[in-house]
């Protein structure tokens, strides 16, 4: 009880006298980024759009996406078929937009496991130290040894082929890197005046990782975290390609090129678009990540 | 207590024995990553129950996990990484004949990766604001979002389909035809190599940068040297721990990649080797070749190590 009333304390004692130095309010100030940030403004733009392409694929898309068109197989572009047909005359531009779902979902999903994992870890043990964190960080090590698709692979080959087990690989394989990150910048901030400041209030563990340390150590994650959206898709697209991931009949760009490959010499028109498609995505969340890091490091010059 | 190079060499060694259980025990694990039964797993579908039985003895499923961990890593140590469950063939053997096809390549696309990188990076710190300079960031941005196996498609397409300047597929042996090997892994080194060329330029840049803006080059120009001289004897030699770090680090993701490359290009390495077992559940494979992956990285991470401490004094003497 004692700590909770010291903690509100500690909270309303602050609070008057930070915002009269704090800025305009973050809302505002994102807007007035994203304007003066053009590649991050277009980045985001296209991921929106990609997004919404994603949620409504059904609405959006010409054909169902698995729909085979035997007498247009293979079919170069026409206005029937803006993108032209694959092998079996299913339509390209439907796919292409039915295939955005699993890729932006086995991103995010890779993502989201190396997160729940390595943030917790790398802040657990750059916290308590020690014996403990000598030990968490020759795991991290070892599992970082690991070229990152090879352990996808091998786990993927474990868990059995398919793209959620396929996606929980690569968020194993995230999860040692994003774990030493937040490891480095716990021990940064866990040092920090206010840190001893709050332990001085009397503030339990818990309160000081959740409170101070967490939000306060986060942001080269945020940045981590935004360009691993990049090494997760072009992973799923990788995976796929090798059949690991995403299986028949459902549509991803990895498939597709695969299946483009096979028949490249018959038609090779078919290999541009799912193959920009992933280049594009991949670029843009590089692109945002890169963005996102300038503004929350005012060290680095702007471009 | 040692000093200098062996003295480092010796520290690193000694730090890289718990890596080895880590990664050695990640390897081992993988096993029990299988849903069900791991023995019947491995068995196979249409296994007898002695060759069930008989994995579980090889394995020791019998025994508490620590003890198998000890009991395989022995066995791994001695190089017995068991049977392929398809061909019956040794594990490790099958790795060595394919490992060479795949270190071809990932050197390959290294050197020529840093023939690309290394020069783009410096034209661009020395030229830092102009279109070349924004040019070249630019294409590096390009480099690391580009899908690999993508661009090897490009390439078959272009150069081997269309000008028939290159096989489309396959391998050939260093060891017997080393020129026609290096010819026919142009290609798939290319596409491998575009990550490369992107870090290096865009790291080859920024740290020239920082040395170029440092104080004593600063002197070095105000006593009259001329900016080549400068950039050559300077500028060049302080950034050469970074790039030779850089290429280091790159070759874990190399050997990623190399898993997709080698696909596009069928090239009969290590890396068609763990996805093709991985697709048929060839287990013994995939836990050998992931096991020689990591050691493979893990000594590469070593010798950058003693390379930077043999040109550059200070790393030895840090540690």
């Amino acid at each position: 009880m004692t700590d909770m009333n010291m903690t509100a304390m500690t909270q309303t004692a602050a609070v008057p006298a930070t915002r009269a130095t704090l800025p305009p309010p973050a809302r505002f100030r994102f807007w007035a980024w994203l304007w003066a940030d053009k590649r991050a403004l277009i980045s985001l733009a296209y991921l929106s759009v990609l997004v919404l392409a994603a949620i409504f694929a059904p609405v959006i898309a010409p054909y169902a996406p698995n729909k085979q068109d035997l007498m247009d197989l293979l079919a170069p572009p026409s206005g029937a078929h803006w993108l032209g047909t694959d092998d079996l005359g299913r339509d390209t531009l439907s796919r292409l937009i039915y295939g955005s779902y699993n890729a932006l979902y086995a991103a995010s999903l890779a993502v989201g496991i190396g997160v729940a994992i390595g943030v917790p870890l790398g802040v657990f043990i750059g916290f308590v130290g020690g014996w403990i964190d000598q030990v968490g960080s020759r795991i991290i090590d070892g599992v970082l040894a690991f070229p990152p698709l090879v352990l996808a692979v091998a786990v993927t080959g474990a868990l059995g082929i398919g793209l959620t087990n396929a996606m929980i690989a690569v968020g194993f394989a995230f999860a040692p890197v994003l774990a030493r990150t937040m490891r480095a910048q716990t021990l940064v901030v866990k040092n920090a005046l206010y840190v001893e400041a709050a332990v001085g209030f009397g503030a339990s563990r818990l309160h000081l990782i959740l409170r101070h340390i967490l939000p306060n150590a986060i942001q080269p994650v945020i940045v981590e975290v935004t360009l691993m959206l990049a090494v997760a898709l072009l992973a799923e697209a990788g995976l796929s390609f090798l059949s690991l991931g995403v299986q028949p009949p459902e549509s991803s760009w990895g498939g597709m090129l695969a299946r483009a490959y096979h028949y490249v010499e018959v038609a090779p028109e078919q290999m541009y678009a799912p193959g920009f498609a992933i280049l594009f995505t991949a670029l843009a969340f590089n692109t945002l990540g890169e963005s996102i890091r300038v503004l929350l490091d005012p060290t680095i010059k702007r471009r | 207590m040692m000093y200098g190079v062996p003295g480092m060499i010796a520290q690193r060694l000694m730090q890289l024995v718990p890596v080895m259980i880590v990664a050695t025990f990640v390897v081992f694990s993988l096993v029990y990553m299988m849903p069900g039964d791991p023995a019947m797993m491995i068995a196979g579908d249409y296994a007898t129950a002695e060759r069930i039985a008989e994995i579980r003895q090889i394995y020791g499923f019998d025994r508490p996990m620590l003890v198998q961990y000890f009991f395989w890593l022995g066995n791994a140590v001695q190089g017995d990484l068991g049977h392929s469950l398809f061909s019956n063939e040794s594990v490790l053997r099958l790795i060595l004949s394919r490992l060479p096809h795949t270190i071809l390549l990932v050197l390959y696309s290294l050197v020529l990766g840093a023939a690309i990188g290394v020069p783009l990076g410096i034209l661009a710190a020395t030229r830092q604001g102009t279109t070349l300079d924004k040019t070249i960031t630019s294409v590096a941005s390009l480099g690391v979002a580009v899908p690999n196996f993508w661009l090897g498609i490009i390439l078959v397409t272009l150069f081997s389909l269309g000008y028939r300047w290159f096989p489309a597929t396959g391998a050939v042996s260093i060891f017997e035809k080393p020129l026609e090997a290096l010819y026919y892994a142009t290609l798939p080194a290319i596409a491998l190599s575009t990550g490369v060329v992107a870090v290096l330029a865009r790291q080859v840049r920024s740290a020239l940068l920082e040395v170029l803006g440092s104080q004593y080059i600063r002197t070095l120009r105000a006593k009259g040297l001329g900016s080549g001289a400068i950039l050559w004897k300077h500028g060049l030699r302080n950034v050469a721990a970074t790039m030779l770090t850089i290429a280091g680090l790159q070759v874990n993701r190399l050997f990623s990649s190399a898993v997709i490359i080698e696909a596009v290009f069928a090239i009969p390495g290590v890396g068609n080797l763990i996805s093709y077992s991985a697709l048929n559940k060839d287990f013994p494979v995939v836990q050998g070749v992931a096991l020689v992956l990591v050691l493979v990285v893990i000594l590469t991470n070593l010798l950058v190590d003693v390379l930077n401490a043999t040109f550059d004094p200070r790393v030895a003497a840090s540690t």
